[in-house]
């Protein structure tokens, strides 16, 4: 019944929001160039997502056409250049983070460099990937491989560092070798901090795929919301950002429900 | 090999230990000696920064002596080992282990056979009363409970000493009265050899076969008590309490020398 409330409650501001905005564009207050009417965006939300061609079975299955849609076909692109260059990046780093945490040489080799090229901003490597790979997905992959490989690292070098030494006192204590050590000690007590990496990365991800799609790709949200500004469609150029928040939002709770499902040891600050 | 008396089990010889402290020397511990025989009860009793833990850790094999020589069996200890399995006061737990996991780990490393692991799993959750929290995570134990597993991690090792820093410093009193019961009963069953730290009397008086109380900085032996009260010690009964009184005199003074010194600024735990 609370739960309801909450909801209830919750969907308060929006509906106001969105009834100001009608209100807006239904008195004529604003241009509807400049700022469409939220059922102008609605309607044309619906355009963009529903399949072009009527369904014609000759042309494949049924799925495949209700996955035809431009927005869904953009959705997917976008998704899938955010996860590859989210585990491209993240997997080079991860590696890399686990090494300098736990070995003091590995970590004076690297960090110098590390510190020098972390402040720079992924989407000031867009000319350089452009350079290099040319347009397309490649080089739209190689910027979110660079955002998504900083937090990654950083944060898996302080959860290596940051493991209680207590931990590792039990683990000599009850005779473990330093294999043992590292794979059942200091690798699940460094979990929480790598999660944590890996949920800013994704979020960087996020903000890089729609730059780069912007710049550097045909397709994709970022793409076509730069797209419908040419034509002047402000009503396609929302419905799209809708999209772009709704997919984020979907991942960041696909994240976060996957890091409280395999740390469901650790004491969170939900818990207290 | 070095000589050692015949029964003794640990034998200390002339330990010092010397550490550097905000660019300090600080003598910890000096000129200690201590024999403690097979299956003894001994308790290491003193204000904090008597270097009772640092003794502890020194048998435990954490931080090993300046110089001097600590023995096991007759060997010298040079590196922590699962043959002197140790209690920590902060419980220790692996909290990314359930409580079965955490029991069973001492014996993966040592690599027992899976059956024999589950096997001696269960039988030591069962003396432990924690059969029905075998697949709960350490964060939704209670202290008692908590601690109550990380003895049970260590009793898997089969160690034939057991080495204590202050384990129940953190429960409430009855909590801490119930696991003292429950130690004894497990030391009587199982016949280890117990080095236990305390700063609490009453605890080394009603577990004790030995109460050492240790001096305040440089941590020296001050006086090494035989409590020969039969067990289960009557904290009520006179000779309980004449023996507390005569700790209680020796551990005022040591705490006065550390008043000092943290008035001076220069006490460092």
């Amino acid at each position: 019944m609370k739960r309801y409330r909450h909801a209830a409650s919750g969907i308060l501001v929006p509906l106001a929001a969105l009834a100001f905005w009608q209100l807006l564009s239904s008195m004529g207050w604003v241009n509807a160039t400049i700022l469409p009417s939220p059922t102008q965006v609605l309607i044309k939300w619906w355009a963009y997502l529903r399949p072009l061609e009527v369904f014609d079975p000759a042309q494949g299955s049924y799925l495949k056409w209700c996955f035809s849609g431009e927005l869904i076909q953009d959705a997917l692109g976008s998704l899938y250049r955010v996860l590859a260059g989210f585990f491209i990046g993240g997997g080079l780093a991860l590696p890399l983070g686990l090494a300098m945490g736990y070995s003091k040489v590995a970590y004076g080799l690297f960090n110098p460099l590390i510190q020098v090229l972390r402040p720079i901003p992924p989407i000031a490597y867009i000319p350089l990937s452009i350079l290099w790979f040319g347009l397309g997905n490649p080089p739209a992959v190689f910027l979110i491989s660079i955002g998504a490989f900083f937090p990654v690292l950083m944060n898996t070098v302080a959860g290596v560092q940051n493991v209680d030494s207590i931990y590792l006192r039990v683990g000599r204590n009850l005779g473990a070798s330093r294999f043992t050590q590292f794979t059942r000690i200091i690798l699940p007590a460094a979990t929480p901090y790598i999660f944590t990496g890996a949920r800013i990365a994704m979020g960087t991800a996020f903000i890089v795929v729609i730059v780069s799609e912007m710049i550097a790709v045909n397709n994709g949200l970022g793409y076509r919301i730069l797209e419908a500004r040419e034509y002047l469609w402000s009503d396609k150029i929302i419905a799209g950002m809708f999209t772009i928040g709704l997919l984020g939002l979907g991942i960041d709770t696909v994240m976060s429900r996957l890091s409280s499902h395999l740390l469901k040891w650790h004491r969170g600050l939900e818990q207290g | 090999m070095t000589t050692m008396d015949p029964g003794s089990h640990i034998s200390i010889r002339r330990v010092d230990k010397v550490f550097q402290s905000g660019g300090q020397a600080v003598h910890a511990l000096q000129a200690i000696d201590l024999e403690i025989t097979q299956g003894e009860f001994v308790c290491l009793l003193g204000p904090s920064g008597c270097g009772k833990s640092t003794l502890l850790n020194a048998v435990a094999g954490f931080s090993l002596p300046s110089s001097g020589a600590i023995t096991v069996e007759g060997t010298i200890i040079t590196a922590p080992g699962p043959d002197r399995g140790m209690v920590f006061q902060e419980y220790a737990l692996f909290p990314w282990m359930t409580v079965e996991q955490n029991v069973a780990f001492g014996l993966e490393i040592k690599g027992t056979a899976k059956p024999a692991i589950q096997a001696k799993v269960d039988s030591l959750l069962g003396m432990l009363h924690l059969q029905d929290f075998r697949k709960r995570y350490p964060k939704d134990l209670s202290g008692g409970m908590r601690q109550r597993v990380a003895i049970a991690r260590v009793l898997a090792l089969d160690s034939p000493i057991m080495l204590m820093d202050e384990p129940f410093g953190a429960l409430d009193a009855l909590t801490r009265r119930n696991l003292q019961d429950e130690l004894l009963r497990l030391w009587t069953e199982l016949k280890k050899t117990i080095l236990f730290v305390t700063h609490s009397i009453e605890e080394a008086l009603y577990l004790a076969d030995r109460t050492v109380v240790m001096t305040y900085r440089p941590g020296t032996i001050k006086r090494d008590l035989r409590v020969d009260l039969p067990r289960p010690r009557d904290v009520a009964s006179p000779a309980f309490n004449a023996l507390k009184k005569e700790l209680s005199q020796l551990l005022m003074e040591e705490q006065s020398r550390h008043n000092q010194d943290e008035f001076r600024g220069a006490a460092v735990d």
